[in-house]
C-alpha cells in the first residue's frame, strides 16, 4: 500500500502533493480525536430497527429498511457498553424469536449469529418471520450473549409487519411434516435472469426449525395479470451446501406482479407439496410472490 | 414553342453519357406531344427529361456560357428508376398532356389526384405494393420484400421509424408537398444510400431553384366522399438569383372509411399535418448552401387491422447541404449533407372499448448522419462515389396496466435502447461501351455496429441469449453489375448482384413484439448472421410504331433469410397470442417476379395499356413465404387532350392460391375494381387552375388484397375532387 502510494506521489507534481498532505494530516487529526466516527460508518447503509436494553448493554438491531416484516430478514447487530459507550467487539451471541399466540407459542427459522466479515463491531444473522398480526404485535426477541466469559441476556417485544406479498410460506408436506420456504434473494428483482435463493426449513418442534438439505424445488414463474405468461430459462432450485440455501435461476421478462409456482421434492424425488401449472390449474398450492 | 429534333440532338450531345439513343427515338416520336419552353438563367443548364414510359432522365449541372433551363415533362408519374425501370402503369394521366411547368414537385398536377399522399403515389408503381394496416401509414414493399429488406431514405438521409409494430414507415413522415421525386432502384441497384436486399426508395426533396421566377403561390383543396376526407395545402415559393425559399403546409383529415356495401371500417380515421421549409443560398457559381426542415405530425390515427391506434406520430427532419459544382475540376460535383431527425411515436388503445389489458407503447428514434457524394466523368466513364454514415438510437417501451388495480403496472423495453452505427462507401462506374451500349458496376462496403445501451436491455435479452454481449459488429458488402443495350426498336438490360444486410432492430433486439398478422409474439435474435442475396434481373422492351411490349423479371436467391420461427417452449406475453416466435434464419429462400406490360396508341389522344404480373416466393423449408403478391393485372383506357384527360381503369388480383398458411396467411380471393379518373386544366389570366375528379371502385366492391393486414377491407365507392390554383 505504501509502495503504491509512494509511486503515486512520485507521479504527482508538487503542487498537488502539498494540499493532499494537508488534507491527509487534517483527516488523521480528526479521526484520532473521535473513534466513534469510524464505528458509525459500519452501519452507514443500514437503518436502526430497535434497541434492546438491559442494565449493562444496549443491543442495537439494524437492517436495510429499518423494520421487521414477514419473510426473510437479514439483521445486523451491535452491542454498546452502557458504561463506556464503546461497542463490544468480542461478543458471541444467540437469539430466540417467539410468537405468542392465544393458545400456544412458537419460534421461527433463524440463523446463527456471526461476526460480520471485515467489521469490528457488527454481528449478523437472519430470522424468517412466517406470520404477523395486523398490528405487528405478538413477536418478542431474546438475545443471549457472552462477553469475556460473562453471560448476559436482553429481551423485548418487537414489531413485525405483514409483507405486501407472500415471500414466505408454511405448509404441511405429504410426509406429514410442516415445512417453511422463504425467499432470500432477489431482494431487488430486475428484468433479467435473477439469482433466486430460497431457504427451506422443517418445523421439528415449536421452537426448532432446522434447514432441510438436498431436497429439490421446481420453479415456474407466472404473471397472472398477463394471462399467466411464463418466462424461459428458469432453473429448478438445488441445495447449496456452502450457504445452506436452495439456488436457481429466475427469469423475469418485465416488471410487475409475479407468482413463483413451486413444487417441493424430497431426496427420493417424491412431491411433498405443489402442482404443475396448467390452464385448469393456474397456480400451484405452493407459491411465493414478488412485485417490482 | 415546339421542340424540334435539333433541340434534342443538342440535349443529347451534352448528356451523351447518360442519355440513350433509343430513348431519343422514343422521344422524337413523342415530340409532337411535347411542348417545350426554355428561358435563360444564369450560367447553369438543367435538364429534366421524363419520357413517356415513366423513365426519367434527370440531370443537372453543366457550365455553359449561354444558359438555358429546359424542363420537359412528359406526362408520367415522375418516378426515377435507377435502371430506367418500370413505370407507373396506374397513372391515368400518363401520356396525356405534356405541360411545361417550371419545376414541379413530384409532378403532382399530372397525378390522377393532385393531393394524393405519398402512399397513394408509391402504389402507382407496379414495382411497389403498399401493405395496409389501416388507411394511413402504409408500408412499402418492393419485389415482395418490405421494410427490413429495403433501404428507404429521404433525400439520402437515413431515418428509422419509431414503432415496433411498423405502424410508421418513414414514407408516412413526408408528404408529396415536400418532395420533388421518388427514386426507386430495384434490388442492388437501390444500394446507393444503404444496404438492401429488395431495393432502395429515395424520397428526394426539391432541388435548388435559383430560377428567378419570383413569388409563386399555389393553393390545393381536396374532398373525398368516402370517409369525409378533407385535404388542404398551401405552397409558397420565392425564387431569386442567389436565394430561394420554399414553404409549404398540408393538412389531411379523414373519418372512418366505408368498405364496399357501406360497411364502416372502425378505427380507420386519421389526421395529420406537415409543414416544410426549404431554403438555399448561392455563394457563387460553384458553391451553394441549402437547409431544409420538415415537421410532420399525425394524431388520432386508427389502425383497424391492429389492436392499438396511434395518438401521436411526430417527426422533425432537418438537414444542411453544401453543393459544389465545377466542370473544369476533377470532381465535377460534390454534395455534402449533415442531418438530424427525431421521431416520437405513441401507440394508444384508449379508444378501443374491449382490450384484454390496457397498455402504452411509446417509441423514439433519433438519427444523426452525413453523406458526401462526388461525381466525375472521365472519358467514357461516369464515376460516382458516396461516403455516408449515421448513428441511430432506437428505444421503445411498453407499460401494461393490469385489470386488477392492486397490481402495479408492468413494464419492459421492447427496443432496449439500440444504438446503430454505420459508415460505408459506395462507388459506381458506368462505362459507355458504345452510344447504345453501357456497362455499369457498383460496390458498397460498410461497417455496421449494434449496441445495447441499456443494462436492463442487455439483461432482458440475456434471458433468451445468456451468452450475448452488448455489441455486435458486422461488415456488409453489396455488389451489382448491369449491362444495357438500346436499339431503335428494342432495349435489353441484364443485371446481376450480391447484397448483404444486417438484421433490423426488431429482428435483432425486439422483445415480445406482438405481430397481429400471425398472432405471435416475436423475440429478436442478436446472434443472426447477415442476410445475403444473389440476384439476377432481366428487362426487355420492344416498340414498333404505336405498339409497345415490355418484359421485366427478377430473381432473388436469399441465403440466411430472416423470419420468425415458432418456439413451443416459450410462453407468449400478449394475452391471446398463439405463441412465441424467435427470429431465425432459413438456410435460403427464393423470390421471383415477372411483369409483362403492353400499350397501344390508337391515336394521339386515345390509348390502351395493360400489365400482368406474377410473383413467387418460397423458403428452404418448402413453405411459401408470406406477403407474396398473387397474379395481378391492370388494364386502362386513356383519352387525353392538352386540357382534359379521362381514364377508365380495371385493376385486380387473381386468387391467392400460394398463400402461406405456415406463416399465418389465409387465402385472399380474387377481386377486380373499376376506377374512373378525369382531369381538367384552365388558365385564368396568368394563373392556372387544375381540377381532378373521379370515382374509385365504381361498383362498390367489397374486397381486400393479399397486402391488407388481417384482411381489412379496402375502400368502397369513393367520389373525389381535387382542385389546385397556381398564382404566378
Amino acid at each position: 500500500m505504501n509502495l503504491l502510494l509512494n509511486k503515486t506521489l512520485k507521479k504527482m507534481k508538487l503542487k498537488y502533493i502539498i494540499p493532499i498532505l494537508f488534507i491527509a494530516l487534517f483527516t488523521v487529526a480528526c479521526s484520532s480525536d473521535d473513534d466513534s466516527d469510524a464505528i458509525i460508518n459500519e452501519v452507514e447503509n443500514l437503518k436502526k430497527i430497535q434497541e434492546l436494553t438491559n442494565a449493562t448493554h444496549t443491543v442495537e438491531l439494524f437492517n436495510a429498511t429499518g423494520k421487521f416484516e414477514t419473510g426473510y430478514n437479514a439483521i445486523s447487530i451491535r452491542i454498546k457498553d452502557n458504561g463506556t459507550n464503546n461497542y463490544v467487539e468480542n461478543a458471541s451471541l444467540s437469539w430466540m424469536p417467539v410468537m405468542q399466540m392465544p393458545t400456544m407459542k412458537h419460534s421461527s427459522p433463524k440463523s446463527d449469529i456471526l461476526k460480520s466479515l471485515g467489521k469490528k463491531t457488527l454481528y449478523e444473522g437472519f430470522i424468517v418471520y412466517q406470520m404477523a398480526n395486523l398490528d405487528g404485535s405478538g413477536w418478542s426477541l431474546t438475545i443471549e450473549y457472552s462477553i469475556d466469559g460473562t453471560n448476559y441476556s436482553v429481551a423485548s417485544d418487537i414489531i413485525v409487519m405483514q409483507s405486501e406479498y407472500q415471500n414466505v410460506t408454511s405448509f404441511m408436506g405429504a410426509d406429514d411434516t410442516r415445512y417453511l420456504i422463504a425467499m432470500i434473494e432477489p431482494q431487488t428483482p430486475k428484468i433479467a435472469i435473477n439469482k433466486l435463493k430460497l431457504g427451506l426449513f422443517k418445523m421439528e418442534t415449536m421452537m426448532s426449525f432446522p434447514v432441510v438439505e438436498d431436497y429439490k424445488i421446481t420453479l415456474d414463474p407466472r404473471m397472472p395479470g398477463m394471462g399467466n405468461h411464463s418466462s424461459p430459462n428458469n432453473t429448478d432450485l438445488t441445495y447449496n451446501l456452502a450457504n445452506k440455501m436452495y439456488e436457481g435461476n429466475l427469469s423475469l421478462t418485465m416488471t410487475g406482479y409475479w407468482v413463483l409456482n413451486l413444487k417441493l421434492l424430497n431426496t427420493l424425488d417424491e412431491v411433498l407439496k405443489g402442482e404443475n401449472v396448467t390452464e385448469e390449474h393456474p397456480k400451484s398450492s405452493l407459491y411465493l410472490e414478488l412485485e417490482f | 414553342m415546339k421542340m424540334s429534333l435539333r433541340n434534342i440532338q443538342k440535349v443529347r450531345s451534352i448528356w451523351s453519357l447518360n442519355f440513350n439513343p433509343s430513348y431519343l427515338i422514343t422521344f422524337t416520336k413523342l415530340s409532337k406531344y411535347i411542348a417545350l419552353s426554355g428561358w435563360e438563367v444564369d450560367t447553369k443548364l438543367s435538364i429534366i427529361l421524363i419520357l413517356t414510359d415513366g423513365i426519367v432522365f434527370y440531370n443537372q449541372t453543366t457550365t455553359m456560357k449561354k444558359l438555358i433551363t429546359v424542363v420537359i415533362w412528359v406526362f408520367c408519374g415522375g418516378f426515377i428508376f435507377a435502371q430506367e425501370s418500370p413505370d407507373t402503369k396506374n397513372d391515368t394521366t400518363k401520356l396525356d398532356e405534356i405541360t411545361l411547368v417550371g419545376r414541379r414537385k413530384l409532378s403532382n398536377y399530372r397525378q390522377e389526384k393532385t393531393l394524393s399522399s405519398i402512399d397513394d403515389y408509391l402504389e402507382k408503381s407496379s414495382k411497389i405494393t403498399m401493405i395496409k394496416r389501416g388507411n394511413y401509414a402504409w408500408e412499402p414493399a418492393m419485389n415482395n420484400m418490405n421494410s427490413e429488406r429495403l433501404s428507404v431514405t429521404i433525400d439520402g438521409m437515413q431515418i428509422f421509424g419509431a414503432c415496433t409494430d411498423k405502424m410508421d414507415p418513414i414514407t408516412s413522415y413526408v408528404d408529396v408537398s415536400n418532395l420533388q421525386k421518388v427514386s426507386i432502384g430495384s434490388g442492388q441497384s437501390g444500394s446507393e444510400n444503404g444496404h438492401t436486399i429488395g431495393g432502395g426508395i429515395d424520397l428526394q426533396l426539391s432541388n435548388s431553384k435559383f430560377h428567378q421566377s419570383g413569388l409563386k403561390t399555389s393553393i390545393d383543396l381536396g374532398y373525398e366522399t368516402n370517409g369525409n376526407y378533407k385535404t388542404g395545402g398551401l405552397d409558397l415559393e420565392y425564387s431569386g438569383n442567389k436565394f430561394y425559399l420554399h414553404a409549404d403546409g398540408i393538412y389531411r383529415k379523414s373519418d372512418n372509411y366505408d368498405a364496399g356495401n357501406s360497411q364502416e371500417v372502425l378505427y380507420s380515421q386519421f389526421q395529420k399535418y406537415n409543414i416544410s421549409l426549404q431554403s438555399g443560398y448561392k455563394l457563387n457559381d460553384h458553391h451553394t448552401f441549402e437547409a431544409a426542415v420538415i415537421y410532420d405530425k399525425a394524431t388520432d390515427v386508427g389502425y383497424p387491422a391492429l389492436t392499438m391506434d396511434v395518438s401521436l406520430a411526430e417527426a422533425l427532419i432537418t438537414s444542411v447541404t453544401h453543393k459544389f459544382e465545377n466542370d473544369s475540376t476533377l470532381i465535377q460535383s460534390l454534395e455534402s449533407k449533415l442531418y438530424f431527425n427525431t421521431i416520437t411515436h405513441v401507440m394508444d388503445d384508449s379508444k378501443r372499448p374491449d382490450v384484454p389489458i390496457r397498455m402504452d407503447m411509446p417509441g423514439w428514434s433519433d438519427t444523426y448522419g452525413f453523406y458526401s457524394k462526388a461525381t466525375t466523368n472521365i472519358n467514357k466513364h461516369a464515376f460516382e462515389v458516396n461516403l455516408n454514415g449515421f448513428y441511430n438510437r432506437s428505444l421503445a417501451e411498453m407499460t401494461m396496466y393490469p385489470n386488477d388495480p392492486n397490481q402495479s403496472a408492468m413494464f419492459m423495453y421492447t427496443w432496449p435502447d439500440i444504438r446503430t452505427l454505420y459508415s460505408g462507401i459506395y462507388a459506381k462506374d458506368t462505362y459507355a461501351i458504345k452510344d447504345d451500349m453501357s456497362l455499369s458496376a457498383a460496390l458498397r462496403i460498410g461497417f455496421h455496429q449494434n449496441e445495447i445501451a441499456k443494462e436492463t436491455g442487455l439483461e432482458s435479452l440475456q434471458i433468451f441469449y445468456p451468452e450475448i454481449g452488448a455489441t455486435k459488429n458486422r461488415m456488409l458488402t453489396s455488389f451489382t453489375t448491369n449491362y444495357q443495350v438500346k436499339k431503335e426498336h428494342y432495349d435489353v438490360s441484364l443485371g446481376a448482384g450480391y447484397g448483404e444486410r444486417a438484421a433490423s432492430v426488431s429482428e435483432g433486439y425486439g422483445f415480445f413484439l406482438f405481430n397481429s398478422f400471425d398472432n405471435y409474439d416475436y423475440i429478436g435474435n442478436p446472434t443472426l448472421n447477415n442476410e445475403k442475396a444473389i440476384e439476377a434481373n432481366f428487362k426487355a422492351n420492344y416498340h414498333e410504331n404505336r405498339f409497345h411490349l415490355g418484359l421485366e423479371t427478377s430473381y432473388f436467391y436469399i441465403i440466411d433469410y430472416i423470419i420468425g420461427s415458432v418456439d413451443n417452449s416459450l410462453s407468449p406475453m400478449t394475452i391471446g397470442a398463439s405463441g412465441v416466435k424467435m427470429y431465425e434464419a432459413l438456410s435460403h429462400a427464393k423470390i421471383f417476379n415477372v411483369y409483362l406490360n403492353s400499350s397501344y396508341k390508337f391515336s394521339n389522344s386515345f390509348s390502351l395499356n395493360g400489365t400482368v404480373g406474377y410473383n413467387y416466393g418460397s423458403g428452404s423449408n418448402n413453405e411459401n413465404l408470406p406477403l407474396i403478391k398473387p397474379f395481378s393485372y391492370l388494364a386502362e383506357v386513356n383519352y387525353s387532350k392538352p386540357k382534359f384527360n379521362a381514364a377508365l381503369q380495371l385493376q385486380g388480383n387473381g386468387n391467392q392460391t400460394r398463400y402461406s398458411g405456415f406463416y399465418g396467411e389465409d387465402e385472399t380471393s380474387a377481386y377486380a375494381i373499376l376506377n374512373l379518373n378525369l382531369g381538367n386544366e384552365f388558365n385564368l389570366n396568368a394563373n392556372k387552375f387544375v381540377l381532378k375528379y373521379g370515382i374509385e371502385n365504381i361498383l362498390d366492391t367489397n374486397y381486400s388484397t393479399y397486402a391488407d393486414w388481417n384482411n381489412i377491407p379496402r375502400q368502397g365507392r369513393n367520389f373525389y375532387i381535387n382542385m389546385s390554383y397556381i398564382i404566378y
